[in-house]
């Protein structure tokens, strides 16, 4: 072999290398980046309080996460009361009932869905979404709002991750086998039956992850959240109140940062925690997921 | 025999299902419809020509070319940066590793765990790590943290492709005598193309819409940047800010710029769709 | 070739007349189509009540087609093209107005591999029965044991009836398949290469049970496997590329070939 080939060989496979231990390292970083930085207001704090205090005073040093944290399940929690029925439904439709070129039509839908930057999201919630809510839904209700509620954030956000989600519950169920459908068929089963029994149950833990999955990309999202909640520190007493999601706080708060001492460490905090929740529940259902699959 | 409820039950959810699924495509239209309703009559050739002028704030004259250059240079910079990263990564993987199949589910299980985390992370990592260096906002921070972003999209994307590569062509590639790198650059990588050019529109498309991560990292000028040190604006940002202004004006303009964003997106999503399905 | 076929056919014809079977399943001139392709060719015969009948051929001739058209699970696949009428008991299922679940009912389904729903064994058994709209747990119950000692299944799970299906061997898989499809007191039993994914033992377990079950049950089994054919089968249709080549009682069809088709692949053996 000539020299220059084993050399290019060498030198390509060091990178190769060099490149995957970067990726490998990256989160290790970002974790080790944003315990440096929370490392002044953490020596200053309980965790316990920083986490279940609602006291939310910056220029009188005190971090209470509680109320961030209670918006942002409020709004991630609605969103996917709102999102699975939606999901589901069409994910069985799509594969069970519908021709095969609806199916190819929709394939295109989903990519824009998929596509479409959260800042539109955030201007169609804001034109569309906050007057539904304010004018229509709240007194429905017989309730007041001015529209900018964790009602409208989560309506933009089921919408948001109605493509990460319906994706994934297309290719659980186009895994199924035809035959247990056919199985369940030539019992006598009409298709709805086939599909609430087998398909359903075989595809449990798939669903699941789904929708654990959607969860963790709803609380993180941050612009389209932040455009349409309010962003008022309280704890909410209905969906139609204000609330301020975390992500929504380290977002808006950006340029008072360096203001006041340990804001800055208390908004990283705040990055912290997301982090480490989003990454917990992913691996849990990732594992799931590749748990079912390995069977 | 089938009784009445069972019958109905079928039909029920049948037109049921159909219904959410009909929702789900209003619903795109009725985004799409609302933006470009909003934001098509404020759009002008001045919009997507001219940088923001004296007192373009308060609703004088101008454009957001700014923003449009802003956003192009940040997603080219960074999905080729991003490229450079995980084309590597993405060969070594079905390449190296395709022995060590523990290995390779353990890596892959990382990078879709790496994927799910939100950009505001990753934006605010950006920008402890700028301070920590001590360099300013600017477009080449900017470039940096959309990268680290979108590698571990691209990675995946571009492994799915590798995947279906039948092991035969790898065979027959090193009976020839072709090295492992030969086998990736010249066989694998030329194979996988279209598969490719997919997950880089993908990427792309997730790089000009992001904002949460640039939004420490990049800054914000009414200049077209001149290097990666200056700060640069993006098209996202500009709508965002823009929108929370008091002057009617200044809000129209925001929702002509998200029409221009919404359409480079949308012919982003049909020309990754239209490779995929040539192929 | 076609006017060969169309003797034997009416050979055929009268040999069933002969015999004086009850005819249960009456196949008259189906045709299907998938994607431009023809995959069953004009098929017209006769199934005898009670009686093992086998489909013989090799693989990709249209047996497994032909059986799934009798269920009309060809529904399932939106490129097939079906036509012709299949009638059971004098009904025609391809009739729009029919109950599709009910005349599903009338037919237990043994596929190549077992697919047992994902439920515990006796749930497995209990589906079609609640389908059928029974709900006193005594007589579901009753049935779960008779259907499961049908099989010779129940000494070996009676002591774990609540547990997943899918945690039992391969073989007793395919048994508790069989017991599912008999709950639902089928007339007739489709059968696709039943035998082909397990081990010798079970695969001999499901045969000595097929010859059993055939005073009470009209079975219909695809095979390509000319010993087990040979072994089990009252009547013989044999079909090659889409078409029956011959078709009648098994000592006749095996002793007395008449095809070239035929004989060659008698002689081969498979």
């Amino acid at each position: 072999m000539l020299l220059s080939r084993k050399l290019t060989d060498n030198i390509s496979s060091k990178w190769m290398v060099t490149c995957l231990t970067f990726c490998l390292l990256l989160p290790l970083a970002i974790g080790t980046g944003l315990v440096f930085k929370s490392t002044p207001l953490l020596s200053e704090h309980r965790l316990s309080e920083l986490v279940f205090s609602k006291d939310w005073f910056p220029s009188d040093n005190r971090f209470g996460f509680w109320s961030f944290i209670v918006s942002s399940v409020w709004v991630t929690v609605l969103s996917l009361i709102i999102s699975i029925p939606l999901c589901l439904l069409s994910a069985i439709y799509l594969t069970q009932y519908a021709p095969k070129w609806f199916l190819k039509f929709m394939r295109p839908v989903i990519d824009i869905l998929a596509g479409i930057p959260s800042v539109v999201y955030g201007v169609w919630g804001l034109l569309i979404v906050v007057p539904l809510v304010g004018d229509k839904i709240a007194p429905f209700f017989g309730k007041e709002s001015l529209g900018y509620s964790l009602l409208a954030g989560a309506i933009v956000l089921a919408v948001m991750s109605i493509p990460y989600i319906l994706n994934m519950l297309l290719e659980v169920f186009r895994q199924m086998p035809v035959e247990l459908g056919e199985a369940s068929l030539a019992l006598g089963a009409t298709k709805w039956e086939t599909i609430k029994h087998s398909f359903l149950r075989k595809g449990s833990t798939g669903i699941i992850s789904a929708f654990g999955l959607g969860f963790s990309k709803a609380l993180g999202e941050t612009i389209a959240v932040l455009m349409v909640v309010g962003n008022v520190v309280q704890i909410p007493k209905s969906m139609f109140d204000s609330g301020y999601t975390l992500p929504g706080l380290i977002a808006n708060n950006y340029g008072e940062m360096m203001s006041i001492p340990s804001y800055d460490s208390a908004l990283m905090f705040g990055a912290l925690l997301l982090f480490v929740i989003i990454v917990i529940i992913n691996v849990i259902f990732r594992y799931i997921i590749y748990k079912s699959e390995a069977l | 025999m089938m009784t009445f409820r069972r019958k109905y039950e079928e039909r029920f959810f049948r037109a049921l299902s159909f219904l959410f699924t009909a929702i789900i495509v209003f619903v795109l239209v009725q985004i799409i419809w609302t933006v470009v309703k909003k934001g098509f009559p404020s759009l002008s050739w001045q919009m997507i020509t001219q940088e923001p002028k004296g007192g373009f704030y308060f609703g004088k004259d101008g454009g957001i070319l700014n923003a449009i250059a802003g956003s192009f240079y940040l997603a080219v910079c960074s999905t080729i940066l991003a490229f450079v990263i995980s084309l590597p990564v993405a060969l070594f993987m079905n390449i190296y590793l395709i022995r060590y199949q523990r290995l390779l589910i353990g890596i892959r299980f990382f990078l879709d765990v790496l994927w799910g985390v939100p950009s505001i992370v990753y934006g605010a990592f950006g920008f402890t790590l700028l301070m920590y260096l001590g360099y300013k906002n600017s477009l080449g921070a900017g470039i940096i943290t959309v990268a680290a972003m979108i590698t571990p999209i691209m990675i995946r994307a571009m492994d799915e492709v590798l995947k279906t590569i039948p092991i035969g062509l790898q065979e027959a590639s090193y009976a020839l005598g072709s090295t492992k790198t030969e086998t990736a650059y010249k066989v694998f990588f030329r194979e996988a193309l279209p598969g490719f050019a997919t997950a880089i529109l993908l990427a792309f498309g997730r790089g000009i819409g992001d904002a949460a991560s640039v939004l420490f990292t990049a800054g914000y000028t009414d200049h077209i940047p001149h290097g990666f040190s200056e700060p640069t604006a993006t098209l996202p940002l500009a709508i965002f800010f823009q929108l929370s202004s008091p002057i009617e004006e200044v809000q129209n303009r925001a929702y002509a710029a998200a029409v221009i964003l919404t359409v480079i997106v949308l012919v982003l999503s049909v020309s990754a769709r239209l490779i995929k399905m040539k192929k | 070739m076609s006017t060969q076929i169309e003797t034997l056919l009416k050979s055929n014809l009268t040999t069933t007349v002969v015999h004086n079977n009850i005819p249960v399943v009456e196949i008259d001139k189906v045709n299907v189509y998938s994607k431009g392709h023809h995959i069953l060719k004009n098929v017209s015969t006769i199934i005898p009540k009670n009686k093992i009948t086998v489909l013989l051929g090799p693989s990709g001739c249209g047996k497994t087609t032909l059986l799934k058209c009798l269920n009309r699970l060809t529904d399932l696949y939106p490129d097939l093209k079906v036509s012709g009428s299949i009638r059971i008991d004098g009904d025609n299922i391809f009739d729009a107005h029919k109950d599709i679940t009910a005349i599903r009912q009338k037919m237990g389904l043994l596929l190549q591999r077992p697919y047992p729903l994902p439920m515990s064994i006796y749930d497995n058994i209990a589906y079609g029965l609640k389908l059928k709209g029974i709900r006193n747990k005594k007589i579901i119950s009753a049935k779960v044991e008779k259907h499961l000692k049908e099989v010779a299944l129940w000494d070996e799970v009676k002591d774990r009836l609540k547990t997943s299906a899918q945690r039992l061997s391969i073989g007793q898989q395919q048994r508790l398949c069989l017991a599912r499809g008999l709950a639902v007191e089928p007339e007739i039993i489709l059968a696709d290469e039943p035998s082909s994914a397990l081990d010798p033992i079970s695969s001999r377990v499901i045969e000595e049970e097929f010859i059993k079950l055939k005073s009470g049950y009209t079975i219909i089994l695809v095979t390509h496997i000319l010993r087990q054919a040979k072994r089990l089968a009252d009547n013989v249709i044999f079909m090659y590329y889409g078409e029956i080549i011959e078709s009648g009682p098994a000592q006749q069809v095996f002793e007395n070939p008449q095809s070239e088709i035929l004989k060659e692949y008698l002689r081969v053996g498979h």
